[in-house]
């Protein structure tokens, strides 16, 4: 998995970090540090492809934007469609 | 472009070129395949990796939370592109449409997109920036060399510099349990940036979170031991400092070197471009064929009194590589300008610092919310009556509000009451940026012996 996270848009609400605590990680009040490229390309596990397609969809500013392993990717800004 | 419908086959099975594959260029060249475009796409960079994110580099990485290796950015889709990836390139013929690489290929366009953005500025003594512990921080590779270091437990770390990535650097170092010292020629940190007020802030920051803090002071010389190993800085002050890393965090340089004698007007300050990013040429002319995008980009910005601003913000590369890219592929009535509100962010002793507009325009700042000392307050910048820029520490869910303000070039000293307002945000002050015109340091010139003969002068020249 690859991801970014534009932080001109993200605002520090965190539900990234609820849902998927391994790879997003609040850093003081509202800084946000993450893992860009988390799990192992190719076999990235289930549980944590999950949660973080769940921290995707819930991010209340659409900042994170990922792609899976498999080149499909997820959304966020300007993702594709 | 238009009669003969050569645009349509442009898009069908043209050759475009893209020279720098890092955010600007990927982005760019995913912005062309979605547009339709079906021809050939070149993607030459000079690192042998591919496309990788760098904001990450002087924080997850720094702090050992993330390997250097994994910072690959996510794809938007597939590019189909031929990569030429750790080759450079080192020319431009823009007669014969051709870029030359260092392996001595060339290779041909219709539509070339320049995205070499910067490099981080060395230190100016090579045989001093050659030194085992003396790094900067720009690359991956400069990266992974850095983290390998901070790692290992030096018994002090000097950064030279505290800009956002050399204070992001120090912070990295201080959660790191490493002793660090900083020095700026500056008042403060950040004043480049965001001004005095604002730097002062940034100052005690660093000051309570360990940092041994110099400001007004420069480094004059590093020097090794035997081994070739740094071990001593000299500051201009006459003291000296041991230091077994030392970290170089003076800005960066324009990567134009390349098109030197192509006729392309590019040069330190960048490449000049108009607002569709097509770039200029020497003699002022727009090229029809060559655009530019990102760090590397010089364009005017009609909000901003239509000044040639330099960028180099994450958010930028992005938006600008975008418009690039459609402009690239429209007839001249479908191009649109680069419009973008200037935005960055930086994270640092645990504090998000984040901006809109171009601060370093104001020349006043009223700190709107929140209070400075509690490192927690939105300040926005006046400029001649109207709002300019904003800054927000841990406040930036009100950032989205003042770039409205900063769009509508609405009064400044804002005429509304807002929540959380302070005694100190009555009535704005002067922002206090260092006068660009006036150096920080002249060049130092030392006289020592006495007889005629032994008189020696050592001249240090001022660094810019």
């Amino acid at each position: 998995m690859r991801l970014v996270v534009d932080l001109n848009r993200c605002q520090g609400y965190a539900q990234c970090a609820f849902l998927a605590p391994e790879v997003f990680a609040m850093h003081g009040e509202e800084s946000l540090l993450y893992d860009p490229n988390p799990g192992t390309d190719g076999e990235a596990d289930a549980e944590l492809r999950e949660n973080v397609t769940r921290a995707v969809a819930a991010c209340p500013v659409r900042a994170i934007l990922l792609e899976l392993a498999d080149g499909r990717a997820g959304d966020g800004p300007g993702g594709a469609s | 472009m238009t009669v003969d419908g050569s645009l349509e086959r442009l898009k069908r099975e043209g050759r475009i070129v893209v020279v720098g594959a890092s955010l600007a260029g990927l982005r760019a060249a995913e912005t062309m395949r979605e547009k339709g475009f079906t021809g050939s796409l070149t993607m030459i960079g000079d690192e042998p990796y591919e496309p990788y994110d760098r904001p990450p580099l002087s924080k997850q990485v720094l702090l050992g939370r993330a390997g250097p290796e994994r910072t690959a950015l996510p794809r938007r889709r597939d590019i189909e592109a031929a990569w030429r990836l750790g080759v450079p390139a080192t020319g431009l013929d823009m007669a014969a449409r051709r870029v030359r690489l260092a392996d001595g290929d060339e290779v041909e366009y219709d539509r070339l997109l320049i995205a070499t953005g910067v490099r981080a500025r060395p230190w100016p003594q090579a045989d001093e920036a050659a030194l085992d512990g003396v790094f900067v921080l720009r690359t991956r590779d400069d990266a992974a060399a850095l983290e390998q270091k901070l790692a290992a437990g030096p018994g002090r770390v000097l950064v030279i510099g505290a800009g956002f990535t050399g204070s992001e650097i120090a912070s990295a170092c201080r959660e790191r349990g490493l002793p660090v010292t900083v020095a700026e020629r500056g008042a403060a940190p950040l004043v480049g940036a965001l001004g005095g007020v604002v730097g002062e802030v940034a100052a005690e920051m660093h000051r309570e979170h360990g940092v041994d803090l110099r400001t007004g002071i420069m480094v004059t010389r590093l020097e090794g031991d035997a081994t070739g190993r740094v071990r001593v800085a000299h500051l201009s002050d006459g003291t000296t400092l041991e230091a077994d890393v030392v970290v170089v965090s003076l800005g960066a340089m324009r990567n134009t070197e390349w098109l030197a004698g192509s006729g392309l007007g590019a040069g330190p300050r960048g490449i000049a471009c108009d607002a569709g990013c097509r770039a200029f040429d020497i003699r002022g002319i727009v090229t029809d064929d060559i655009y530019v995008a990102g760090d590397v980009a010089r364009s005017p910005h009609a909000l901003f009194g239509y000044q040639f601003l330099s960028l180099e913000h994450w958010g930028n590369a992005v938006a600008q590589a975008e418009t690039a890219a459609h402009n690239m592929l429209s007839e001249s009535a479908d191009r649109r300008p680069h419009l973008w509100v200037p935005a960055f962010w930086s994270s640092q002793f645990g504090v998000n610092i984040k901006s809109v507009g171009v601060p370093s325009m104001g020349t006043e700042i009223l700190i709107a919310q929140g209070s400075r000392d509690e490192r927690r307050f939105t300040g926005v910048y006046g400029y001649q009556g109207r709002v300019i820029g904003a800054v927000t520490f841990d406040q930036s869910r009100w950032l989205q509000f003042y770039e409205r303000l900063i769009e509508e070039t609405a009064p400044f000293p804002p005429t509304f009451t807002t929540v959380d307002r302070r005694p100190e945000g009555n009535r704005p002050m002067p922002a206090d940026f260092p006068d660009p015109s006036v150096p920080t340091h002249g060049p130092t010139i030392t006289l020592s012996g006495y007889s005629p003969a032994d008189r020696r002068m050592t001249f240090t020249p001022a660094h810019h």
